[in-house]
């Protein structure tokens, strides 16, 4: 069954490899094949019980599989000295700015789609 | 002798799961977000080639054991996003216009404040995708020629940043539907983000938070190219 289940994983991953290297669009090869895999289970084509434990599996260990990606920080510092003030300010504001603009447009929206005031509005 | 040892990829690979391990038993018994175990690992991972003298792509013939598994799991994130299908159809409008909302700002925000003090090209292109969750946006920065790993970086400290700011954000803001709340959480800062609305709010938030952090993964990986190109990057 583990097998099945990694065929399928990389069945879609390869199908996304396809897509890139035919198209040449500049979106991850990863992100078509999670897509094509939400559409086949959608449409039946693939049934969950095929995929299921090791996608579980993979999506629950997600931080470990980045940490050597991570420790290839050492070979780039070179490449960030004295651009750590700029880093950090506009990645601490963005993310202030991205959790206000999410959070207030949904509130605002689902008012205006339900007709109806959320609690302690 | 025992130097050379050290070089040896199948203790380099012991190594990393061995110190992630570590890592993560600290953060849990501790409960502090800032003992992010990825975080912990990397600098002592790192702190540990360089004191070796270890040089970065002896580790990679290891570590790319472990990083190859990336891809197929960005793959697998297809199963969760499958299962909450049922719940984005019934509320479609506002789930897209504030997960859209959040990604186009997100983006944009961040190009220009880091331009504004002076980051190079290549720093610029690598914090654009700095609010989804690492694998997806190392793989962003990859397609669109800026630095993976300064990304990878730079995502897990958004992540902590968010989980620690994002409620008092909200407060101050006035955010205070569950489903807003949550799927803010999960928007700006990822995984991290998610722990932490599982922790103010339980397991609703938490679920919101996890589609958050799914469509604006998706949104990033496909609007991010034609975003920087829009803006000149």
């Amino acid at each position: 069954m583990v097998i099945l289940q990694l065929a399928v994983i990389f069945v879609f991953l390869a199908a996304g490899e396809l897509i890139v290297w035919a198209t040449g669009v500049p979106v991850p090869s990863s992100i078509i094949g999670m897509l094509l895999l939400t559409l086949s289970l959608q449409t039946g084509i693939v049934k969950p019980r095929h995929v299921e434990g090791v996608a579980d599996f993979l999506v629950a260990n997600l931080g470990f599989f980045f940490v050597p990606a991570g420790v290839a920080l050492m070979s780039c510092l070179d490449l960030i000295k004295g651009q750590w003030v700029a880093i950090v300010l506009s990645a601490g504001l963005s993310t202030v700015i991205v959790i206000a603009v999410t959070g207030l447009i949904h509130q605002f929206a689902r008012r205006r789609v339900h007709g109806h005031g959320v609690s302690g509005k | 002798m025992v130097m050379e040892f050290l070089e040896n990829n199948y203790f380099l690979l012991a190594l990393t799961f061995v110190v992630f391990i570590a890592a993560r038993i600290l953060n849990r018994r501790t409960g502090i977000a800032l003992l992010n175990p990825i975080l912990i690992s990397v600098i002592v991972l790192i702190l540990f080639l360089w004191l070796a003298d270890i040089p970065y792509e002896t580790y990679t013939a290891g570590g790319n054991y472990v990083e190859f598994w990336l891809k197929p799991a960005v793959v697998a994130l297809g199963v969760p996003l499958y299962r909450q299908l049922s719940t984005i159809r019934k509320q479609l409008l506002p789930i897209i216009a504030a997960e859209l909302a959040g990604c186009v700002a997100g983006i944009i925000s961040v190009v220009l404040i880091a331009q504004a003090l002076g980051a190079s090209r290549e720093v610029v292109l690598s914090l654009a995708a700095k609010s989804v969750t690492t694998p997806i946006a190392m793989e962003v920065t990859a397609a669109v020629g800026g630095i993976p790993p300064l990304t990878a970086a730079v995502v897990v400290c958004v992540g902590i940043f968010g989980g620690m700011t994002g409620f008092r954000v909200m407060k101050m803001t006035r955010v205070k539907s569950p489903m807003a709340r949550g799927l803010a959480m999960g928007t700006a800062a990822h995984a991290l983000g998610t722990s932490a609305a599982i922790d103010t709010g339980g397991q609703r938030y938490g679920a919101w938070a996890s589609l958050g952090l799914t469509l604006n993964g998706l949104f990033t990986a496909l609007l991010t190219p034609s975003i920087l190109q829009a803006l000149g990057v």
